[in-house]
């Protein structure tokens, strides 16, 4: 689409033209006979017909919350999720802390040491929900697509110290184990068919 | 005075009075349910089946509320005022005859408190005291929405007074009687001898006023939550605050029997067909009151004495001389 024709200003060339709206009347005999109009044209009753209409019709468009749902999209950024992998069913995460670095409220914190194996392994690993704006960016960061958005919007709790811990997040192992863990499509996932895409990396500049 | 005839009025009075209480609850419900419907919701669901207990919960919240005494206020005239919108709207009612006289275990019954002879007179004048409760309330608040909504009440009621008591004299040189039960005998020989055919302007004007009156929907200035937060009840809680309620919405069912009583023959011949028309009727009336609301705008206070001094004034003075020249030819 072309700029030109929202840059062209003459109005007359496409296709506007004025509302025929007649004039205030200004003397009294003009204004009585607009009262008079008006008093006889019946748009309130057009208006007392419509609601009954609707009335009648009992097209009720209320969703019933707490027992109702509305879906919500894949790419809906609610509370974060954190993944297992898929082949041992351990933690993906990695605990390279670029979702804390660039945390742009600080709201992540994390905890690191070496296990037995001699890996990194997460020892604490917190999300300040109070702080949290969901912008996204520990997830689009994530090398491992360990940290995720998931779908759970309803958060209560008495204190707000259980929002949340990493066991809250991590995808329980019963749930894993029926293959109940969803993939996130969303924010910071990758895009599908990306195998398609990927080129190898040029050796000479 | 004998003793029966005492304790047969009391009990007209309480029955009146816990019959009209309750209508005022659910009145509100249906309201609320009217409203939805129209707005294509729900209304209240969740107490009770199709939310009928939500009524009992309002109760139960504004009983249990604490009632709250502002600093700054009159603090007399602020506990008064509740009172007196509640009170005369209840006292409206001893003139209005609710169904025909039935027989009730060989007893005859007249289902009106008092039928004294200047009915309409009275009820007219008790409703207009009733604007007593916000003026004062308003007033008394130290609350400059409270102020403003009182002052406009001062405003609309001399504007709308004046049209109901004209409008309403055209029907009255006709009957020639102000009591209701004499309004409905001379309406009693069906629906060709309702006054609305021989009066259809002043039927009109007077239910225009009936909506200034009950301060409803296109007139609903004196209390309009979208200007003024809820006027003369902003600083109100608890109790004092339903008191308000209660008169708004008591008010209402007893417009609503009046205009029939007047202008659609009332409850007709006594039968008990009549009696249900009469509640039919009401029902209308009273379901039009919360139709309005759902699709009518509110008008702003000079357009609300634009109309009622310069239109409907007019009118019903120009009603009352061609009613009263056909009467004299």
């Amino acid at each position: 689409m072309k700029n030109e024709q929202f840059n062209n200003r003459d109005v007359s060339e496409n296709g506007y033209f004025l509302v025929d709206i007649p004039d205030y009347p200004t003397d009294g005999w003009g204004k009585f006979t607009r009262v008079v109009k008006r008093t006889f044209k019946g748009e309130l009753f057009v208006g007392l017909w419509v609601v009954l209409r609707e009335m009648i019709k009992f097209d009720i468009h209320t969703v019933q919350y707490p027992q109702e749902k509305m879906p919500i999209g894949p790419r809906y950024r609610a509370v974060h999720e954190m993944k297992r992998l898929w082949e041992s069913g351990t933690e993906r995460c990695i605990g390279c802390g670029l979702c804390e670095k660039i945390c742009i409220s600080n709201c992540i914190q994390m905890d690191t040491k070496i296990d037995e194996n001699s890996r990194k392994e997460v020892s604490e690993y917190t999300i300040n929900l109070g702080r949290c704006i969901f912008c996204g960016y520990c997830a689009e960061v994530c090398p491992e697509l360990a940290i995720t958005h998931g779908g759970r919007y309803e958060n209560g709790s008495e204190q707000r110290e259980h929002f949340v811990l990493y066991e809250d997040m991590l995808t329980p192992i019963d749930a894993f184990k029926a293959g109940k863990q969803l993939e996130f499509e969303g924010f910071g996932s990758i895009t599908p068919h990306e195998d398609e895409r990927v080129k190898k990396t040029p050796l000479s500049y | 005075m004998d003793t029966a005839y005492l304790i047969e009025t009391i009990i007209k009075v309480v029955v009146v009075l816990l019959i009209f209480s309750a209508l005022a609850g659910i009145g509100t419900y249906f309201e609320r349910k009217v409203l939805a419907f129209m707005q294509r919701r729900l209304g209240p669901m969740n107490v009770g089946p199709f939310g009928l207990l939500q009524v009992a919960a309002d109760g139960i919240k504004l009983f249990t509320k604490e009632d709250i005494i502002p600093t700054n206020v009159v603090a007399k005239v602020f506990k008064l005022a509740p009172v007196i919108t509640a009170a005369t709207a209840f006292m409206a009612a001893a003139a209005i005859p609710f169904l025909p006289e039935f027989t009730l275990f060989g007893y005859t019954v007249h289902p009106i408190v008092a039928d004294i002879n200047i009915g309409i007179l009275y009820i007219l004048g008790i409703m207009g005291v009733g604007l007593y409760g916000p003026l004062l309330g308003g007033m008394a608040s130290a609350n400059k929405f409270s102020l403003l909504s009182a002052a406009r009440g001062a405003a609309v009621f001399i504007s709308y007074e004046v049209v109901t008591g004209l409008s309403i004299l055209a029907p009255i040189m006709m009957v020639g009687s102000l009591s209701l039960i004499d309004f409905n005998n001379y309406q009693a020989g069906g629906v060709g001898d309702w006054i609305i055919w021989s009066q259809p302007v002043a039927f009109v004007l007077f239910w225009i006023a009936a909506f200034a009156e009950t301060g409803r929907t296109p007139f609903h200035l004196i209390a309009n939550d979208h200007e003024i937060i809820d006027g003369f009840g902003t600083e109100y809680s608890g109790m004092r605050w339903g008191l308000f309620f209660i008169g708004e919405y008591a008010n209402m069912f007893f417009i609503s029997f009046v205009i029939p009583l007047i202008f659609l023959g009332g409850y007709g011949d006594g039968s008990l067909l009549g009696a249900l028309g009469l509640l039919g009727k009401m029902a209308f009336f009273f379901f039009f009151f919360l139709w309005t609301r759902a699709a009518w705008p509110d008008v702003r206070p000079d357009q609300l004495m634009w109309l009622c001094w310069k239109v409907l004034m007019p009118l019903a003075v120009v009603n009352i001389v061609i009613t009263g020249l056909v009467m004299m030819f």
